[in-house]
């Protein structure tokens, strides 16, 4: 049988798994697909890539599909979501250098944190962020923007450079996906003071996301290629396959990474500062469960809203995520549908059942660390 | 046409820079500047108040780039060059060359268009050289793992070079392989083995 071959890019990060592990366990195979892993060297030029049509199909940040289809920064395209790849995963730290301005930092509280980093004085904190249209910038804003006192520099670093920025005092701190975060601590330069799901309980982090003429031109493939990333999600996020996770994707030539550092992402024990027992953070890095690859309209709402966008932007960025396509393609294959594409964002402290298709969809807390909450439903009902 | 343009090029390669700079000099441009380390670029797109910046598009720093043109609301507004699609064929040769333009402060298209070709042409000539460089490398390991492999059979089998070289040949065709192929899975066995 003749493949599709199907030119896929993505950014070296652990939680590209669910594309390495599609196609190094065979599942893109099983559906007839060939991915062509295209490995990028930043977001601007994976962004380009897709929207000119060099490639099919790409890793994203979540806030990327919804800045291109809203024409912000660089090329402009109408881009799907077609699914979520992950959620949460990303680290908040400080330099040794500032930590040791501050009294002890308890780690996971936002809200003390916040009220020590104000409490240092008037000068900016320059923070580094991988790309300005990320869930880390959008999530910085967001927890920084309830302390009026605290001026904020977001500095873009590409990751694997961002321990040579926390050492060099070119940044104070970083916002960071794994392994980086797990890196700046190895390299006793920085320490992890929180993680991104302290600031927002179940943020999207990265996306399945193809261009909207591919995606209508190419229904067969786009079916063939959520599937494949769908079984790769379930198969991650089973307990017992981790080792085995982080085993496969260390010796992919996709990551070429360490075991040592693929480690804390896919396990959340992460090490919050040199020399420390490692610390288990829950729900640290989620691929499938609790609907992690359900692309939620609201979350895409969410970031039209930190984008600055108005009523009519956010119903736009709405129409990215392809949530029938996600209920027509998966629902045949046993995946749990949502009673409803969009939620109230930060509405859950604990886990909650939903109403669902098969009736097992436990939803995992998605709270905002202020407490506040976002219904998108209201705003776009007409 | 005026060739006043203040072009900034991002390129980590001291000799690649050059290259890049010399290439728009010799076609008219004189206002040129070079930065290797991309911490510097904020302030160099203060001192030099660029209106082109011409980046390698597999340089990771392109991010930072793109983010001072988001965030920055002096002059220097950096915008991506592929924002404008009025002209698809040279947005397409560009990203096949693999560079990145970004136009600082709304030019019009057809000022930048002779700086993006000449730096096009550089960026092709370069890779160019590259895959010339990369494909004469490979040609002598190759012919070290073959001269290693002749070695292993002259040795073994008491046998002249070239009829060693015959044997390499003809084991090659019989098995419908590479001569280099099987040098390299004698090289193997014979490290093995040893």
């Amino acid at each position: 049988m003749n493949r599709t071959v199907l030119n896929c890019g993505y950014v070296p990060l652990v939680d590209s798994a669910p594309l390495i592990i599609a196609h190094e366990l065979g599942f893109a195979a099983e559906e007839g697909l060939e991915l062509n892993l295209i490995r990028q060297p930043s977001w601007s030029a994976l962004r380009d890539m897709l929207g000119l049509g060099h490639l099919d199909a790409a890793q994203m940040l979540s806030p990327l599909p919804v800045a291109m289809t809203m024409g912000l920064g660089g090329l402009s395209a109408q881009i799907d979501t077609l699914m979520g790849l992950s959620a949460n995963g990303t680290v908040f730290g400080v330099s040794k250098q500032l930590s040791h301005t501050l009294s002890p930092i308890e780690f996971g509280n936002p809200k003390s944190l916040l009220a020590q980093l104000e409490a240092r004085g008037p000068r900016p904190l320059r923070v580094g962020v991988p790309f300005p249209f990320s869930m880390h910038r959008l999530l910085l804003s967001y927890w920084t923007a309830s302390a009026p006192n605290l001026v904020v520099e977001s500095v873009t670093v590409p990751p694997p450079r961002m321990a040579e920025a926390v050492a060099e005092g070119h940044v104070d701190a970083f916002w960071v996906g794994e392994p980086w975060g797990s890196d700046i601590v190895s390299r006793g330069v920085g320490d992890i003071a929180m993680a991104g799901s302290h600031v927002w309980g179940f943020a999207p982090e990265k996306v399945l996301a193809a261009r909207h003429d591919w995606t209508e031109n190419n229904p067969e493939t786009a079916q063939k290629l959520m599937r494949a990333v769908y079984q790769a999600s379930r198969w991650l996020d089973l307990e017992q396959n981790k080792p085995l996770a982080v085993e496969i994707l260390g010796r992919s030539e996709h990551l070429n990474l360490a075991h040592e550092v693929i480690e804390p992402a896919v396990t959340g024990m992460l090490t919050l500062s040199a020399g420390a027992a490692p610390t288990h953070v829950s729900q640290f890095l989620m691929f499938h469960d609790h609907a992690a690859s359900f692309p939620w309209r609201s979350q895409a709402a969410w970031i039209a809203k930190q984008l600055g966008a108005d009523a009519a932007g956010i119903a736009l960025a709405m129409t990215c995520c392809r949530t029938d396509l996600y209920r027509k393609y998966l629902g045949p294959i046993g995946a749990d549908l949502p009673g409803a594409s969009e939620k109230v964002e930060g509405a859950m402290n604990e886990m909650t059942a939903v109403a669902s298709l098969r009736g097992q969809m436990i939803l995992a807390p998605d709270a905002f660390f202020d407490g506040n909450t976002f219904d998108f439903s209201a705003d776009t009902a007409e | 046409m005026r060739k006043d343009l203040r072009i900034l090029v991002v390129e980590a390669d001291r000799a690649k820079a050059e290259n890049i700079i010399d290439a728009l000099q010799d076609a008219g441009w004189s206002e040129l500047h070079a930065i290797s380390h991309v911490s510097g670029l904020e302030h160099s797109i203060e001192e030099h108040a660029p209106d082109i910046v011409l980046i390698d598009m597999a340089n990771p720093d392109r991010d930072t780039l793109e983010h001072i043109g988001a965030v920055s609301n002096t002059r220097s507004r950096a915008v991506a060059m592929f924002v404008d699609q009025t002209d698809p064929h040279l947005t397409q040769a560009a990203l096949a060359a693999g560079v990145s333009a970004y136009v600082v402060d709304g030019l019009q298209m057809n000022r930048i268009k002779s700086v993006i070709e000449t730096a096009i042409a550089r960026f092709q000539m370069m890779r160019k050289m590259q895959s010339e460089l990369d494909a004469a490398k490979q040609a002598l390991e190759d012919r070290k793992t073959i001269d290693r492999a002749k070695g292993i059979l002259m040795r073994r089998r008491s046998i002249p070079e070239d009829e060693a070289y015959k044997l390499l040949r003809k084991a090659a065709m019989d098995q419908g392989r590479k001569v280099i192929d099987v040098a390299q899975a004698l090289v193997t066995a014979s490290d093995l083995l040893a």
